[in-house]
């Protein structure tokens, strides 16, 4: 069954989103979906190698708490969800979200898309397309995921289950599978598919298309950020949306949230790939009529690329880091020699090293910093390093300013983690299978 | 009227593997066509030289009266290698609004 509007809405934007809105939006939002967009571009990855540790640990941890806060509302409006919440293990993700279901008494049939673990079938001699390099040159490979789209989600939808939970889904391709399966919308429809796309980029950060990531104090205010909305789309059938948030919510919805958004990660306008379709932003047409609602029309589409990204994560050695703090008069020149100090000692240690201070030039450089004297500032030393030991070598000689450095050094932090890199590359769609498995509603595991 | 462009244009930065985006948006569109004509490819690159390796490449968004560009890093400071404090380079949008333009008709 199809309608002539579908109501869709974001209820996270990231992994470690806040949740409430999430609730607000499916209690009171009179919706067909809610789509949750959980995935980075490392999570995967990062996720993968939990699952190497602790076979439970390959699903998004924060999943749990977002779903024991919605089965019940889910449940109870007749509201679909779907997420990619599920990483490197969906159908764990899956089965977690079912049992979750039995014990709130909220019996709730869950759909696991398969297929995006792409490992087993990459090209290893393939080129980075970040340095042109084979992949395998640049260390063990510990995952690769196919950014998989609608046309992989639309087969869950086809079940009765009321949450799917799939890996690696392109982002804007959660928002455009239930649109595509609410509308009645053909896959091969280029013009739709843009359309849909185009809803899903604006919702899948979640609160920045409503004021989140947007104020700036006496030049962009936003009302109540504290208790930020998060978005909601009506879409027609022939495409044309309109964004809005909750009435009540925090937040803002107009013709420069929408923009910042709509321009938002996009390395081509013309161009902006997804496993769908070839969005053309070029005549998309933006309209603020009021009220916090905005009016978006006029995306174009080309055929789908002929091949899928993969996200390939790979083992690219240990980070170590180490601050410490210097104040007052002189701070500046202070933390300058102990970044002498640290760099001296630390020449040839890590492969790669970046001395910085904070409060000063961390971010930017000496030369946007200017010769502004700060009142306080810390030194910040990050490196990178094949082994573990020289890595944690940072943090020694970070905290040796203690007592061997200049004066008044303080809030010592350092740590040492493993960096798992994400190196971007493509597959041909043949070489991908999707699945969709179902697991029933009712009672145990 | 010379301006930094905090005072006439909003942005925000993104990233992709080792590009980052950061988009322009005059608060005027007509003040458009002299962010056009000023904040050059080239411009961005020399301003926003610590981060950004180059060649930065602009697109136009005449529709939206607004201007995306596309600044690559070097090919190792990736947003999961990077040493940077801020990885992803999410920042750069308040740089690029630190630079100084000329804009004629813009609030002094």
């Amino acid at each position: 069954m199809t309608t002539a509007q579908a109501r869709i809405a974001c209820g996270a934007g990231f992994a470690a989103d806040r949740t409430a809105p999430a609730v607000d939006l499916v209690e009171r939002g009179d919706l067909d979906v809610i789509a949750l967009e959980c995935l980075g571009e490392r999570t995967v990855a990062l996720a993968a190698l939990r699952r190497l540790a602790d076979p439970a640990g390959g699903f998004d941890p924060m999943l749990a708490k977002r779903m024991r806060l919605l089965l019940e509302p889910l449940h109870r409006t007749g509201t679909r969800l779907v997420t990619n919440a599920g990483a490197a293990d969906p159908v764990g993700a899956a089965r977690m979200v079912r049992a979750l279901g039995a014990e709130l008494g909220v019996p709730t049939t869950v759909a696991a898309v398969t297929g995006d673990d792409v490992l087993d079938r990459l090209d290893r001699t393939a080129p980075a397309w970040e340095d042109g390099l084979p992949l395998e040159a640049h260390g063990e490979l510990v995952s690769a995921n196919a950014y998989i789209g609608a046309d992989a989600l639309l087969p869950a939808l086809d079940t009765p289950a009321a949450v799917v939970v799939a890996g690696r889904a392109a982002d804007p391709s959660l928002f455009l599978a239930p649109l595509a399966h609410t509308l009645g919308w053909d896959t091969a429809d280029w013009a739709r598919m843009a359309a849909g796309t185009l809803v899903g980029h604006l919702l899948e950060c979640a609160g920045q298309v409503t004021g989140g990531y947007f104020a700036d104090p006496g030049r962009k205010p936003v009302p109540g950020l504290a208790d930020l909305g998060y978005p909601l789309a009506e879409v027609d059938s022939d495409g044309a949306a309109v964004v809005t948030k909750l009435p009540g919510t925090g937040g803002r919805v107009d013709r420069m949230t929408v923009v910042e958004q709509l321009t938002y990660e996009v390395t081509d306008p013309r161009g902006y790939l997804t496993p769908d379709v070839t969005l053309d932003m070029s005549a998309v047409a933006v309209t603020d009529t009021g009220g916090d609602r905005v009016a978006v029309r006029g995306a174009r589409g080309r055929p789908r690329p002929a091949e899928l990204k993969v996200s390939v994560g790979y083992r690219a050695g240990f980070r170590g880091e180490g601050e410490i703090g210097y104040a007052g008069t002189g701070a500046l020149a202070r933390a300058r020699l102990a970044a002498e100090v640290v760099r001296e000692r630390l020449a040839g240690v890590p492969a790669r090293l970046r001395v910085d201070i904070v409060g000063h030039s961390a971010l930017h450089g000496a030369a946007l910093a200017g010769a502004a004297e700060p009142y306080e500032c810390r030194l910040r030393v990050a490196g990178l390093a094949a082994d573990r030991a020289a890595a944690e070598a940072v943090g020694e000689e970070v905290s040796a300013l203690y007592t061997s450095g200049p004066a008044g050094g303080g809030g010592l932090r350092v740590g040492t983690e493993e960096v798992i890199g994400v190196l971007s590359t493509t597959i041909p769609r043949e070489r991908v299978e999707t699945g969709v498995v179902v697991l029933e509603g009712g009672a145990g595991r | 009227m010379r301006v930094r462009l905090h005072e006439v244009a909003h942005a925000r930065a993104g990233d992709k593997g080792n590009l980052n985006t950061i988009s322009l948006i005059p608060y005027d569109p007509a003040w458009y066509p002299a962010l056009c004509a000023a904040v050059t490819p080239e411009a961005v690159a020399a301003h926003l030289a610590d981060r950004v390796a180059g060649p930065v490449v602009r697109h136009r968004l005449d529709n939206l009266a607004a201007l995306i560009f596309v600044c690559p890093r070097a090919p190792e400071d990736t947003v999961t290698t990077s040493l940077h404090l801020d990885a992803h380079g999410k920042s750069l949008s308040s740089a690029l609004l630190e630079l100084e333009v000329e804009v004629p008709g813009a609030p002094g």
